[in-house]
Order: structure tokens, then C-alpha cells, then sequence
């Protein structure tokens, strides 16, 4: 097996992709809420993204990712058997596990898929796991049965009512914790606007939260300071200090305007891979 | 025969408003005649003070003399005795601090170019001999760890290597080289002289593991209970950027002069095959006065900026970058703002940089680090219109290694703690360059590498006696 070989490629959806790498020095120390960086080839970028699971023995990681930039479209021209230039980590801290009894994970959308080793990771380590998993539509639901395996409680909501429940993952959230659920923690993982809207209602109702991040990164070691964000007045890297942060100090505000700050450039670059004939680069 | 002219002889350069278009390297270097010339400038004095400002004793009057014969393949011999990387130092250093400061011919006029002649003779080697086959180094069958491939665990690699010792380099990023890859521009220092340097390390049999976070993936521990490996040197580098504190700072389009000089340089954001993200500013403030920011400066002028500023608190007498550097970015039209300290960065509606508040500062007395300290005239506050701030103003000590190795100790900057000969408080590890002193030269950086790789040397030989 070469270094970041793909071992295996599965379509989750139109958009979604569930790849199998092999990368042994990662998978050896990986844990829950890690994630890696990666790049397709000597081009391309660096990318940051949370792995979604881990075999330490195959010496393999799990990336679910959706391809809606360039480099993850780039991702899904890759076929077994294809490598990737560079994959590094595991990077950040791993999700915090002690002391808890009960928790209720929160996913939203392609969230979900980082979502997943969190849930049931947490479930594996003995503890009670809700969990909700909110997607716009039927066509973009993703994991169900894996989900309904590794948790307690799964919540299948979407927001058109086209599968599981109409409702949005903040109104089921609700019901929950109406119906009397005593949560020690509440975790959000998915769009920035759905993790600041469930990490408002764990602070309504005294529950402490904790949200995964992701940010422009480079290096993944704390040397570029561009994934610094604002927790509690404090200036944080979340490749270092993070990826996942208490909720309710997160400046959601600032954070949602950070990420939007290369969307120009990015659109420029997805027209551009568009145009390439079956994906392939025009150089080499 | 002695050249008495009391200038240094010009290097070729490209003319400042074409190099400020481009990212090519801004001398072409000293012609043989050139050499000769600026090398008959040396008067061989007896002292050779200029050797005890080389931190890795470079034997400088001995080179030099044998570039005045035109004796250049013997030049370089000399100077690789004691130095790995001279096509490197003769480039980066800052030698007004170092040999050149304490050149005789200094007193007078302009000191000797001794970067000038090391960097020529170091050219003319690669280009005359460069293709000289180099053996592997047999082993003398200990296993040395390095972490990190910059200036300080290169230049140990290199000493152990010729020692016998297998040498395994592990390195975080993508690209071995550390800050003379991802840090220092290609205009400064062309990537194929570091890949070079690099090439002759694995020839002699040094194995690079490129993607290796050691902290993460593997510790210093794993390293020697696990991986058989009998001492670890530790050159990690400086860390994590510096910010201001100062309000908007987190708005879009501020960035760290590491973030912008990375997506530059490691990842070749000025290359359209690159897929790089990168902010293009047309009016771009630099906050600080090192080589950092006159990289950063100048890389955002090639980038296509309009106006450039450098945004220092004191004066140009203070300013800590190389003279050359300086000088350099001056003729290329970087806009210097002395005496002047932001306060606050401004944004649109959108977060977007729209300018950067700045007060005006005077020297006062003198400081603890002896510079006078600049102080804020009150009133001064005035906005730079810009639409991109990038922070250089230092760095914080990574503390990763420290965090996941039993029992190591810090110093108390926050840095690894090491005695005089580079060693720890742990048996077998050793350490040494930014990741001890904080952010410091590729000088300082190797010398301390090879300081280690003695002190490592003698430590294994100790145990094997």
C-alpha cells in the first residue's frame, strides 16, 4: 500500500463522498474530533478537514466531504488506488470525553459527517448519546443507518419534511430539552449560523456547549494565524487551541464573516475545474 | 596585491522598478573578475576579527584569499568545513551584525563583502562542480532523530550525516527547508538552491519524512522507546504569529506576515497553476521592521500592490532588518512610516480592511533592550487608507513539543531549555534555533544545529563507550 493511497471510494449522495485512506502515522494516534490537512497534488491547496473516523490497525482514516470547492472536486476525481500528495495530522485537540453522561450531538447538513465520529465515538466510550441529524432534503441525507447504529436516539429531521421529521435541528433541540432530557453537554457541528443558534438555546437552558470550528488554515501548527478566531475576548488558533470550543464563547458574528472571506476567489476557482475535461489538471 | 578602493564592489542587480515586477532573484552575483576584485580588498589582517562575529567560524581571511587567486574550488572547501548551507548564509545572513561588522576595512569605508564572496563561491562550486557524484556516508549504525528540516535540524542533519549517524529528518509541512522555503521569498533566496543544499543531505544518506507532526503523530518519547532512536535534536522553529491586540484586527484582509509569506512562498500563490488562495491588496500596510516585513513588503509590490507601506514605532536607526534588505525595499518603492504605531484597524460593513489608525511617536530615553523608546505624541492619530494590514511583529513559542514530552523543560522565554552545548534536561535530547531563542537569523538557527550535533556525537559515543 503507497502513503495516502485511496483504499476505498463510496458516493453517499450526489454531492457526498465517503473515501478510505491509507495513512498510517495519522491513523495511529488519531482520535474523535481530530482533523488532518491535505493536498491532492503538488498544485493544489492545503485544506483542512475533520476525519471521520480511523482504523489504527489498516493504518487507515475516513474523509467525508462534500465537493462543492475546488479542491474537494478535485478529491472525487481521485479513484482507488489514486494518492494524495499530502495528508498531515491528526491535528488540533480530540473532542473532551470526561465526566460526561449524556449528551445530545447536533448536525447539520454536510456537518453531519464530522458529526458522526463525535457521536459515536462518545457513544463507544459508554456514554448516552442523542442524536440529531438535520438535512435540507431527502436527496442529501447521509450516514442514517450508521448513525442509528453507534447512538442511542437518532432525530432524522429535514427542513422540507421530504424524510424523517419537518423540522429545523434548533426546533427538535427544543423538544428535547422540553420533554425533559437532562443533557451535560450540547455539541454542534455544521453550518456556523446553525451551531450559533444551538449553542444559544444550550445557554438558555444552562446547558454547557461546545461547537467544532473550521477556518482557513495552512500549516495546521499554529504558524500562520489564519484560522484565529474570537473565543471569550481571546484571540484563539483553532488548529491548535481547537477545533471545538466552548459555545458560548464563541463570536459567532466575526467568525461567520471570516469564512466568507476567499468566497470570491473560490467561485472563480469551481468555474475554472468545471471547464476541465474529466477533471483532469492541464499540467502536470 | 591590495585593492584600496574603500567601497564594496557593486553586485549586478536588476533594475529596482523592473525586480519589483517579478520574483527573480535581484543580483545575478559577483562575476569571477568581480570576486577577485572585492576579495584583494581583504588585507589578511592578522586578528581575522571578522571570524569572531561568524557564529558557525567560518575561516574568512583563508577563503577569501584563495578567491583573490582565483583559487574559487578552494575557497569553497574552507568554507564547508565549518559551514553547511554557505550559498544560504551568504545570501540571508546579516553580515553588517556578524564578519562584516567587524571588518577592519569597515573602519574606514565600507567593510569587505564577505556575503558577497561567500554566496560567489558558493554559485561558482555548484555551477563547476555541482554535479559531482556524493557518495552515501557508511553508517556507523546509531539512529538520530531531527525535528523539523529548517536551518538549525538541516545543518545538525548535515554534521551527523558526515559522522556515520543514520539520520531521519521529520518535518510538518509538505516541502523540507522550514523558514528558507516557506519564510524567505524566492527573489531573496532562489527554493532551487535550498532544494539543492537538500539533495546532497539525502545523497549522503539522510531520509527526510515529509507530513510528520511530531507531538501529534508521534512523540519525542516514541521516538527513542519506541522507534530505537538513541538522541533526538529538536528545531522546531518560532511558532505562532503575533498579533497587536488592537481593535479590527480580525477584520478580512489582516493577516500574519507568516499566513501571506506562506501562501507565497511554500505554496507559490504568485504561479497561476498554483490553486494558492491569496488576498490581492492594492494599498497594503506592513506592521513592523524586520526581514519579515521587508520580505512581506516586497513580496505584496510583486503582488501587484499599488502603495506599500512599512509601518514602524521607531526610527530608521533602530530599524532591525538587514541593511540590505532595507535598502532594497527602498529602491523598489516600499513607502517606510517611521515613528508611527497603529492603534486601530478599520472596516466596511462587509469586515473588509478600509484603513489602518496610526499615532505618531517620538523617541524618548532609553529602554531595557538600550534603544530609546518611542513614545505616542498625543493627538497624532491619522488613517492610513489601506485595504490590507499584515502583522510582522514577532512571534510566540510553539509549545507542542514541550506539552507532549515527559518531564522537558522550558526555558524562560517559554522556549526548550538547553545548556551551552545544546542539551536538555532529558538525556538524549537536544534542541536548539528558534524554537530556544525565539525568532532569531538561519545563522544563529545552523549554528546552534551544529552545536548539537557535536554535543549529540559525543553523548552517544559516551554511552557506547
Amino acid at each position: 500500500m503507497k502513503r495516502f493511497e485511496v483504499v476505498s471510494k463510496r458516493k453517499l449522495n450526489e454531492n457526498m463522498t465517503w473515501l478510505v485512506i491509507y495513512a498510517p502515522l495519522v491513523a495511529r494516534k488519531a482520535r474523535p474530533g481530530q482533523f488532518i490537512i491535505l493536498r491532492t497534488d503538488e498544485y493544489g491547496e492545503r485544506i483542512p478537514l475533520t476525519m471521520a473516523g480511523h482504523d489504527e490497525e489498516k493504518g487507515t482514516i475516513d474523509l467525508i466531504y462534500a465537493a462543492v470547492g475546488r479542491t474537494t472536486m478535485l478529491m472525487d476525481q481521485l479513484e482507488v488506488g489514486d494518492c494524495f500528495a499530502d495528508i498531515v495530522g491528526p491535528l488540533g485537540k480530540p473532542t473532551h470525553m470526561e465526566g460526561l453522561k449524556k449528551v445530545c450531538v447536533v448536525g447539520g447538513g454536510t456537518g453531519n459527517a464530522l458529526a458522526y465520529p463525535l457521536a459515536t465515538g462518545m457513544h463507544a466510550a459508554g456514554i448516552e448519546v442523542d442524536m440529531i441529524a438535520g438535512f435540507k432534503n431527502k436527496d442529501l441525507v447521509i450516514l442514517e443507518e450508521e448513525f442509528r447504529a453507534g447512538t442511542d436516539n437518532l432525530y432524522m429531521v429535514t427542513d422540507d419534511g421530504s424524510y424523517g421529521e419537518k423540522a429545523f435541528t434548533t426546533d427538535k433541540l427544543k423538544e428535547l430539552i422540553a420533554a425533559g432530557n437532562q443533557y451535560d453537554e450540547i455539541i454542534a457541528v455544521g453550518p456556523p449560523i446553525m451551531m450559533k443558534f444551538v449553542c444559544q438555546i444550550a445557554a438558555e437552558n444552562n446547558i454547557p456547549s461546545v461547537a467544532s470550528l473550521t477556518a482557513y488554515m495552512i500549516d495546521g501548527t499554529g504558524m500562520c494565524g489564519g484560522c484565529r478566531c474570537n473565543i471569550g475576548g481571546e484571540d484563539k488558533f483553532v488548529c491548535v487551541d481547537g477545533p471545538e470550543f466552548d459555545g458560548a464563547l464563541v463570536d459567532w458574528d466575526e467568525l461567520i464573516q471570516r469564512n466568507t472571506f476567499y468566497a470570491t476567489e473560490e467561485a472563480d476557482e469551481r468555474a475554472h475545474v468545471c471547464r476541465l475535461t474529466g477533471g483532469v489538471r492541464y499540467h502536470d | 596585491m591590495i585593492n584600496l578602493v574603500r567601497g564594496k564592489q557593486p553586485m549586478p542587480e536588476q533594475d529596482a522598478n523592473v525586480r519589483n515586477q517579478n520574483f527573480e532573484e535581484v543580483s545575478s552575483g559577483y562575476t569571477e573578475d568581480m570576486a577577485i576584485r572585492e576579495a584583494m580588498r581583504c588585507v589578511n589582517c592578522r586578528k581575522g576579527t571578522c571570524m569572531t562575529g561568524c557564529p558557525v567560524n567560518v575561516r574568512i581571511p583563508d577563503f577569501i584569499a584563495k578567491v583573490a587567486e582565483g583559487e574559487f574550488e578552494a575557497a569553497y572547501q574552507i568554507i564547508s568545513e565549518t559551514s553547511s548551507l554557505p550559498a544560504i548564509c551568504g545570501r540571508v545572513c546579516p553580515q553588517e551584525n556578524q564578519c562584516e561588522g567587524h571588518c577592519a576595512q569597515g573602519k574606514k569605508g565600507e567593510p569587505v563583502g564577505i556575503g558577497r564572496l561567500e554566496r560567489f563561491v558558493a554559485d561558482w562550486h555548484a555551477e563547476h562542480c555541482g554535479d559531482e557524484k556524493i557518495e552515501p556516508v557508511p553508517s556507523n549504525g546509531h539512529k538520530v532523530a531531527v525535528i523539523g528540516a529548517g536551518p538549525a535540524g538541516l545543518a545538525c542533519a548535515g554534521d551527523l550525516i558526515n559522522k556515520g549517524y543514520e539520520v531521519t529528518v521529520f518535518e510538518s509541512l509538505h516541502k523540507v527547508g522550514g523558514v528558507l522555503v516557506y519564510g524567505i521569498p524566492e527573489f531573496r533566496l532562489p527554493k532551487d538552491i535550498v532544494a539543492a543544499e537538500v539533495a546532497k543531505l539525502e545523497a549522503k544518506g539522510v531520509k527526510f519524512v515529509t507530513n510528520a507532526i511530531v507531538g501529534r503523530a508521534i512523540t519525542v518519547d516514541e521516538l527513542m522507546d519506541e522507534e530505537g532512536f538513541e538522541a533526538v535534536f529538536i528545531g522546531t522553529g518560532a511558532g505562532l504569529p503575533s498579533f497587536m491586540k488592537i481593535p479590527g484586527e480580525n477584520l478580512l484582509g489582516v493577516c500574519s506576515a507568516n499566513e501571506y509569506l506562506t501562501r507565497i512562498n511554500l505554496m507559490k500563490a504568485y504561479l497561476p497553476e498554483y490553486d494558492t488562495p491569496i488576498q490581492h491588496g492594492d494599498r497594503i500596510a506592513i506592521v513592523g521592521g524586520g526581514n519579515v516585513a521587508m520580505d512581506a513588503a516586497r513580496c505584496a509590490k510583486r503582488m501587484g500592490a499599488s502603495e506599500v507601506y512599512i509601518i514602524y514605532r521607531r526610527s530608521m536607526d533602530e530599524l532591525p532588518a538587514r541593511a540590505e534588505e532595507v535598502h532594497h525595499a527602498m529602491e523598489e518603492g516600499i513607502i517606510f512610516k517611521l515613528l508611527t504605531n497603529p492603534v486601530a484597524i478599520k472596516g466596511d460593513e462587509k469586515g473588509f480592511v478600509t484603513g489602518i489608525e496610526c499615532v505618531t511617536m517620538e523617541l524618548g530615553e532609553p529602554d531595557a533592550s538600550g534603544r530609546r523608546k518611542p513614545v505616542v505624541v498625543e493627538g497624532s492619530n491619522h488613517i492610513v487608507p489601506v485595504d490590507m494590514v499584515i502583522m510582522s511583529i514577532g512571534t510566540k513559542l510553539n509549545t507542542l513539543i514541550l506539552d507532549t514530552t515527559e518531564n522537558l523543560e522550558a526555558n524562560e522565554k517559554g522556549g526548550i531549555g538547553t545548556d551551552e552545548g545544546a542539551a536538555t534536561n532529558r538525556p538524549g535530547i537536544f534542541a536548539g534555533g528558534d524554537a530556544v531563542t525565539g525568532a532569531a537569523t538561519v545563522i544563529k538557527a545552523m549554528g546552534a544545529g551544529k552545536k548539537a550535533a557535536a554535543s549529540i556525537d559525543k553523548y552517544i559515543q559516551g554511552l557506547n563507550k
